[in-house]
């Protein structure tokens, strides 16, 4: 039997434009190629800048701002859709071959109600009448677990949550019954515990409606629960192509094998914990005259050791970090640094006790100077805290460097010269640059590819052995916590659900939180989303 | 390269705005004729002795449009320094200080925005005597309101960066912050925003003049130059146009140089974070 | 939030957040689109502020009741300023009024004769109750009623510039979807190259090019454009002409690049991209999903572009020499008669207010999270 969709040696060209000089071409997909069966599902994993999502859009014959497609064949169904007129194209689109965008949120547009435009693709192609189509959209409403089916549609996209969103997108590419679905990071953008319940959503239609999906990600293990085959890519080209289970379980190319063994970071948890060098007392706290958004939130981080807090969005935990650096004083409660109270706000702080407490932010790009040179970025600090000049700056910038593994040339680069990798290097640096006890970490990976958030790790724990410096280490990702922390404080709107030991936080018995919290972690093997739909039907099997 | 990339019609724009300046510096070498010297009948047709005629004293209208250059620029230019200069502080120390600060200067912003620019000028422009320093000052603060929302917008957006933050947390003063932290990467747009501030600060600067309320006579300025020329029109005379679209020339050639620029830095951004 | 949250002056200001289409928040942030809130994002604002704080059951009426309220302050607040803020600045109206070479007995007399001799306040709110019943005072130099004055020439201004709004908009508007439309094709680098040469140019320079083509080597209309009491419709139209097509000139340019600019957001937005991928036909997608969110930030734009039909008018009033409210600040100006020149800049102002009042209720009603509230 033919496939369904055949896509051979894809070439999609973009256009850059460089700093000086005349605009140039560049390939950002190359020699891709592919088949997809009926009710197939093909993931198309690999890191930001892979093609992944530029290869999705190309089924749809559709190239994403000033993108073209300059070459291969993409053949839906026996016809190539490269080669049909604007009006063939607009026929496969939104009939045979549907989107879900990683964004559900802007993807629906705001003055019209999801129903309308739930049902619009099908109507327009005249695959189904009026009534057949809100009566499939109430039906797909069901199947994706979405509240109130029956009155779902009738809200704008600004009146329901982002899973519902997601949720309602995927029924919007279910509705005409498409031979193809592409899913473009659809739950990218959420919560795991929303993630898991779009990832059983997404499953299970595909099994009742039988159609075909790419389901583009960069994270294996969500992929691993519903995909058939992986390609893994990598600058454009494909790195390796083959079952979901080989993939996983007998990877042949290096980097594939580096994305399947990811996490090699290993602390072994501190066994005295009690020493505490912040300490954080009761603390209330919220936005001028906003809801509280810390409340009545107590935990300490050992000395030398790593605190990690770790939450969804809505925890607070960011809120935590900015009432410890002193920019949001707390409505009561204290905070202790080495057991004495530290003041509230920034202004009154004095610049030793700034020096003490530094920061790492998620987003490295904005967390320096882009006029500054990395030279001046670290010297500041020096400088500042330290009065240093000359001779004596210069040899303590290579010091730093050298410490965060960056070679020598790199002092009079400018930030945007570096990899993401790099800048967050740089960024580490810098918090060293001012000796301090305590560093804030603000999720320092997760903006970060896997393997380069691995290197991060990696190095965050060297320093520490070498310097004895404090981490509180803000996290959304159970596998960071298990890889680097000491102790462990789990957050839930706004409050500290769990903490102590990492040994003791992790392990049952659990409060209802932290059980749904580690179960909802996708694991990457094969079967695990079945696992918990199985667990999940005998829990709920009385009702 | 680095050459190669502006278009040509930056490449105009820029000739356009030398030879201006060209003009405007070396009015007294290069024109023909005094500013005030009477050469001739009044409205003689352009062409012979005078390139482009004389004007409704009989004097040279190209020795005028050329003394009118230095005029109409240097004010223009002096009024565009003072309400950036001006603006750009403010509204950096606002965004930066935020607070009651932000909150007098923004709204007491918004206040003065609440009325049409000429016509602010013109209710100010009637109870002040007319001097030139007056002049060239009710033109800077009326503008700084234009360069304040834009410096005050660009300023916050920075200030809310990471980097700012952490120069925050630092311990850094509000110097520090804004002089090294922000104005280095407000530099771009404000550099365009200068541009389009100087095209306004010329073609507002004329339209006082030719309301007779800017630049008064016998000192050259175009608008004022339109204002003198502007009974021929009725006779078929069209002395009163050239320096009116000396005013659009220069303002074209301004824009268009303003417009490679935030092309250029709009590009600069695209190009980056595409991995 | 206020209502002059716009930049007046350059129609750059609005395109240049068409630079940050592709880009990430935190870049495209970088640049001065910032500076003029796009229509979307203050819809955004007011959202959660209405969301924040509802003393009325509707977000909306609380939200229209409280721009206008605001309206209405700015309009106080503005009065104060042309009021006190012109007598705090130097120089002494009696004195200037009769010049350097007046006797002090005779600045004494015309002090007392103008009632400037009594306290600033006294005279502030005497001023400024004759103002809300409508009066003005007298004119300094005529002595004569100003509101009566206003009355015939408010019209004839209105009349100008309603024509010149009436045929600018609606090309405004068109030209802006044809240049979204061929976007980075001929016709739009054609508009585009025109209408950068059309806010260059003088509002003069093109009324008197107008003048001399039309009037004088043509003989198409006559000039100047009088226009008196009685004229038949036709008459009056015909006398507006040239002086309402010079605005038009001066108006729709930047207009045009306003709208191309917030349609263009529109177009780049995520949703647009989704009609697509669902192979609807341009049309669909432009009157279904781009023009129901490109209504706020269109009449955002329009309402701005106002201004420049409020300053405008004064000078095309000049060229043409038209008896309108402009003329008549201009003369007013020029002699130095305050009572006069305080009432023109106050209804310029109260124009320009409620006309930035009207676009932000419009802006308000058509956003759909305050319509459909939560």
């Amino acid at each position: 039997m033919a496939e369904l969709l055949d896509v051979k040696n894809l070439r999609i060209d973009a256009t850059a434009y460089p700093e000086d000089g005349p605009p140039e071409d560049i390939t950002i997909v190359d020699g891709v190629s592919f088949q997809l069966g009926r009710g197939r599902v093909l993931g198309l994993i690999g890191e930001s800048g892979a093609g992944k999502s530029t290869i999705g859009l190309s089924a749809l014959a559709y190239g994403r701002g000033g993108v073209r497609i300059t070459g291969g064949e993409v053949i839906l169904d026996g016809t190539d859709i490269l080669k049909l007129s604007p009006r063939g194209i607009r026929r496969v689109r939104g009939a045979k071959v549907c989107y879900v965008a990683q964004s559900a949120a802007a993807a629906f547009n705001p003055a019209h109600r999801l129903g309308d435009q739930v049902v619009e693709a099908a109507l327009r192609h005249g695959v189904l009448s009026r009534e057949e189509a809100h009566e499939r959209a109430r039906y797909l409403f069901d199947v994706l677990g979405l509240p109130d089916p029956d009155t779902f549609g009738k809200r704008y996209p600004h009146q329901v949550s982002g899973g519902q969103l997601q949720r309602a997108m995927t029924a919007m590419a279910l509705l005409p019954s498409p031979d193809l679905i592409v899913f473009d990071e659809p739950t990218t953008a959420l919560d795991v515990t929303t993630q898991i319940d779009v990832l059983v959503a997404i499953k299970r239609a595909i099994e009742e409606t039988h159609t075909a999906a790419l389901y583009i990600t960069h994270d294996l293990a969500v992929v691993a629960q519903i995909a058939d085959d992986i390609m893994v890519l990598r600058h454009g080209k494909t790195v390796e192509y083959g079952t979901t289970r080989q993939i996983l379980e007998e990877p042949r190319e290096t980097y594939t094998r580096e994305l399947v063994t990811v996490r090699q970071v290993k602390k072994e948890e501190a066994p005295d914990q009690s020493q505490a060098l912040l300490k954080i007392d009761h603390v209330n706290a919220r936005y001028a005259n906003g809801p509280l958004i810390l409340d009545d939130v107590s935990m300490h981080v050992p000395r030398g050791q790593t605190l990690a807090i770790v939450g969804e969005s809505g925890s607070g935990k960011s809120t935590l970090a900015r009432v410890i650096t002193g920019l949001l004083p707390p409505e009561s409660g204290r905070i202790l640094f080495k057991n004495e109270p530290l003041p509230a706000s920034l202004p009154e702080r004095s610049r030793d006790h700034l020096r003490k407490i530094q920061m790492i932010y998620q987003m490295a790009d904005t967390a320096m100077n882009p006029r500054h040179t990395i030279r001046q970025i670290l010297g500041r600090p020096l400088t500042f805290y330290f009065g240093m000049h000359g001779q004596e700056k210069s040899r303590r910038i290579q010091e730093l460097l050298d410490q965060i593994e960056l070679g020598k040339g790199f002092a009079d680069r400018y930030p945007a010269e570096l990899s993401g990798g790099q800048k967050q290097r740089v960024a580490i640096a810098r918090a060293l640059a001012a000796e301090p006890e305590l560093i804030l970490c603000d999720e320092p990976t997760s903006a970060l590819d896997p393997l380069v958030a691995d290197g991060i790790l990696t190095l965050l724990t060297k320093l520490q052995r070498e310097t004895q410096v404090s981490y509180v280490f803000i996290t959304h990702d159970i596998a960071t916590v298990r890889a680097i922390a000491d102790s462990v404080a789990v957050m839930y709107l706004g409050q500290v659900v769990r903490f102590g030991p990492k040994s003791q936080v992790l392990s049952p018995p659990f409060d209802d939180y932290t059980d749904l919290l580690l179960k909802s972690v996708p694991e990457m093997k094969v079967g695990w989303l079945e696992d918990v739909l199985e667990t999940r039907r005998m829990e709920s099997g009385g009702r | 390269m680095r050459w190669r990339s502006i278009p040509v019609s930056a490449w105009i724009g820029m000739a356009g705005l030398a030879l201006a300046l060209f003009c405007a510096v070396f009015a007294p070498w290069i024109a023909p004729y005094g500013e005030r010297q009477v050469v001739g009948d009044i409205w003689m047709p352009m062409g012979g002795e005078f390139l482009l005629g004389t004007d409704n004293l009989g004097r040279d209208l190209l020795s005028r449009l050329i003394y009118g250059a230095q005029t109409t620029i240097f004010v223009a230019l002096a009024a565009t320094v003072l309400s950036f200069s001006l603006g750009v502080l403010l509204s950096f120390t606002a965004a930066v200080v935020r607070g009651w600060t932000d909150q007098i200067l923004s709204r007491f912003n918004d206040l003065m925005m609440a009325i049409p620019t000429l016509i602010f000028a013109l209710v100010v422009l009637a109870v002040l005597p007319q001097r030139l320093w007056i002049l060239v000052l009710v033109m800077a603060v009326l503008d700084s309101t234009r360069v304040f929302r834009l410096g005050r917008a660009v300023a916050v957006d920075i200030a809310v960066m990471d980097f700012v933050e952490a120069a925050r947390l630092r311990g850094e003063g509000h110097a520090w912050i804004i002089f090294r932290e922000i104005l280095p990467n407000a530099l771009t747009p404000l550099l365009a925003e200068f541009g389009l501030r100087f095209a306004f600060a010329v073609l507002f600067l004329s339209t006082l003049s030719f309301l007779g309320l800017g630049i008064q006579p016998p000192e050259a300025d175009w608008g004022g130059m339109v204002k003198d020329n502007k009974d021929g029109i009725i006779f078929g005379v069209p002395a009163a146009l050239v320096p009116g679209a000396a005013i659009a020339v220069l303002a074209i050639c301004v824009n268009l140089v303003v417009d490679w620029l935030l092309n250029r830095t709009s590009s600069l951004k695209g190009a980056r974070g595409d991995g | 939030m206020a209502p002059t949250d716009r930049t007046g002056s350059d129609p750059r200001v609005t395109e240049d957040e068409t630079a940050g289409d592709h880009l990430p928040p935190s870049q495209a942030g970088m640049s001065p689109a910032a500076a003029e809130v796009g229509a979307a994002e203050r819809g955004e604002e007011w959202a959660r502020e209405a969301e924040r704080q509802h003393w009325l059951k509707s977000p909306l009426a609380t939200l229209i009741l409280q721009r206008m309220g605001l309206s209405v302050l700015l309009l106080f607040a503005v009065s104060l300023l042309i009021f006190v803020g012109v007598e705090a600045l130097p120089g002494d109206f009696a004195q200037t009024y009769l010049g350097q070479s007046a006797t002090p007995q005779a600045v004494a007399n015309i002090r007392e004769q103008l009632g400037l001799d009594r306290p600033a306040t006294a005279r502030y709110l005497e001023w400024l109750g004759g103002v809300l019943q409508g009066d003005f005072g007298n004119s300094w130099a005529s002595g004569r009623s100003i509101s009566e004055q206003i009355a015939r020439r408010l019209g004839n201004t209105l009349m100008l510039a309603g024509f010149a709004a009436l045929v600018s908009i609606p090309l405004a508007v068109g030209l802006g979807m044809v240049a979204v439309l061929y976007r980075n094709r001929i016709p739009d680098r054609l508009i585009n190259a025109l209408s950068l040469a059309a806010i260059s140019l003088p509002e003069f320079f093109i009324g008197y090019l107008f003048i001399l083509v039309f009037a004088v080597n043509w003989g198409w209309v006559t000039f100047p454009s009088t226009v008196y009491d009685g004229m038949p419709f036709g008459a009056r139209l015909e006398a507006i002409l040239l002086p309402g097509l010079t605005l038009v000139m001066v108006v729709l340019a930047h207009m045009m690049r306003m709208t191309r600019a917030a349609i263009l957001n529109v177009m780049s937005s995520a949703y647009i991209e989704t009609a697509q991928l669902k192979g609807l036909d341009a049309f669909r997608i432009i009157a279904k999903h781009a023009a129901p969110n490109a209504v706020a930030p269109i009449v955002n734009v329009v309402a701005l572009n106002l201004a420049y039909l409020v300053v405008g008018v004064v000078v095309v009033e000049v060229v043409f020499v038209y008896p309108g409210m402009g003329q008549y600040m201009v003369d007013a100006v020029t002699v130095r008669d305050m009572p006069v020149v305080q009432a023109c800049g106050m209804i310029f102002a109260a124009v320009y207010i409620l006309l930035n009042m009207v676009a932000d209720i419009i802006g308000i009603v058509s956003n759909p999270r305050l319509r459909h509230p939560r």
